[in-house]
């Protein structure tokens, strides 16, 4: 149990996706202007994180590893180089069935995630994470929570951002700096603060 | 056919006009995290430029076949197969190169150029156009590379592609390495400053609003 915490510890602050690993950047950076629209896009992120990467974990294990294939008769095939082309397509298609579950099951959800859920498919940082998962060799518990531990970290990045941005807007910020070049300043002096968290373990 | 002049608009246009880090805020990603060594920055830079290059030549030569309903699936998977050749040459030629990039060069799928130039330029032009187009966008990308990791390399350890530049007080020298400039947070600001500087010498990049 403990094992599992530390873990979840370290995806949320220690090792966070958008601010220690530069992932989610892109939307990170053209969306978090309002709090409510960049909490929704992280709860989306949290959401596909924590079914994605456990997912992609029982398709590595099953399926690519070396020898996983043992079970079909395939004893020495080692697959694992279609690692890349199998991750995105479990991504896509798990967005895709969310999106339409959503729609006919949690109409009210799906209104609010409704436009962010097909951007998701190519955010750096479920692909990131899943990456990370196949590395790092995580089994199928240590990859739930490390997906959900990734997506929280996220979206609590992207919020408090988002937050700041919304104060931002009365600052007297020079022309050149306005917009994308304060928001990079922005996020530094962040992760310059979540660095404080480095020395953190349970 | 287009003329000579064209085509070098196409590779050189990206590269300062138009550069698609700094203008177009694609491809963050991936750019930053590998920035902390000269070398990692470019060969991370030259995988992503050929990828480029050719999948946006590839998707421009099957441009008139694909059904605009699959176009995604379809450059999705030619951009995947590229991006798996590029990390298996990369593991058998130069392999510690590779496990330093670890999972970075698997994220030039989701790396918003490679995408982001399929759809807006090779879906409507010629082959020869779509890879000079790649490859232009793709040296936009490993110039912001390599100048956030030669401020980052030199600073922060005093030293240019592994060869010592500034001698570290630690080795006799005189020069006391700045360790912020490894972590994280010092390629934000490094992007944030040249973003600024960018747009101070080029003011019709400024958001108005």
């Amino acid at each position: 149990m403990e094992h599992y915490l530390s873990l979840f510890v370290r995806a949320v602050f220690v090792e966070n996706m958008a601010l220690s690993f530069f992932l989610g950047m892109c939307t990170f950076i053209a969306i978090s202007k309002q709090v409510k629209t960049a909490f929704s896009l992280g709860i989306a992120v949290t959401v596909v994180l924590g079914l994605s990467v456990p997912l992609n974990n029982i398709v590595f294990k099953q399926f690519l590893a070396p020898g996983a294939l043992d079970w079909a008769g395939f004893p020495d095939t080692d697959l694992s180089f279609l690692g890349f082309i199998a991750y995105i397509g479990v991504i896509a298609g798990l967005v895709q069935v969310l999106e339409m579950f959503l729609d006919k099951y949690v109409p009210a959800l799906y209104n609010a995630l409704g436009i962010f859920l097909p951007l998701i498919t190519v955010n750096c940082a479920i692909f990131g994470a899943v990456a990370f998962m196949v590395e790092r060799d995580y089994t199928l518990a240590e990859s739930t929570v490390f997906g959900l531990g990734s997506g929280i970290g996220w979206t609590m990045a992207i919020t408090v951002m988002a937050a700041i941005s919304e104060k931002l807007k009365y600052a007297d910020v020079p022309l050149a700096l306005r917009g994308l070049g304060s928001r990079f300043f922005m996020v530094g002096l962040m992760s310059l603060g979540f660095l404080s968290f480095s020395g953190v373990s349970l | 056919m287009a003329s000579a002049k064209e085509m070098k608009s196409l590779v050189f246009g990206p590269v300062f006009a138009n550069n698609p880090i700094a203008l177009q805020v694609l491809g963050i990603c991936s750019a930053l995290a590998v920035t902390t060594k000269l070398e990692k920055a470019l060969v991370m830079g030259l995988a992503l430029t050929l990828v480029t290059a050719f999948s946006s030549m590839f998707i421009s030569m099957i441009r008139n076949h694909i059904p605009s309903s699959v176009r995604i699936i379809v450059q999705m998977t030619i951009i995947a197969s590229l991006v798996i050749v590029t990390d298996q040459i990369l593991k058998a030629y130069a392999y510690s190169v590779a496990k330093e990039l670890s999972v970075f060069v698997g994220l030039i799928i989701t790396n918003c150029i490679v995408m982001g130039r399929a759809e807006a330029y090779a879906m409507k032009s010629p082959p020869l156009m779509s890879f000079l187009d790649g490859i232009g966008n793709g040296l936009g990308y490993t110039v912001l590379l390599v100048i956030v990791a030669v401020v980052r390399e030199l600073l922060g350890s005093g030293s240019l592609m592994g060869v010592e530049i500034l001698p570290l007080v630690s080795a006799g020298g005189w020069y006391v390495p700045n360790g912020l400039l490894l972590m994280p947070p010092s390629a934000f600001f490094i992007i944030g400053l040249l973003i600024w500087a960018l747009r101070t010498w080029r003011p019709e990049q400024q958001e108005k609003h």
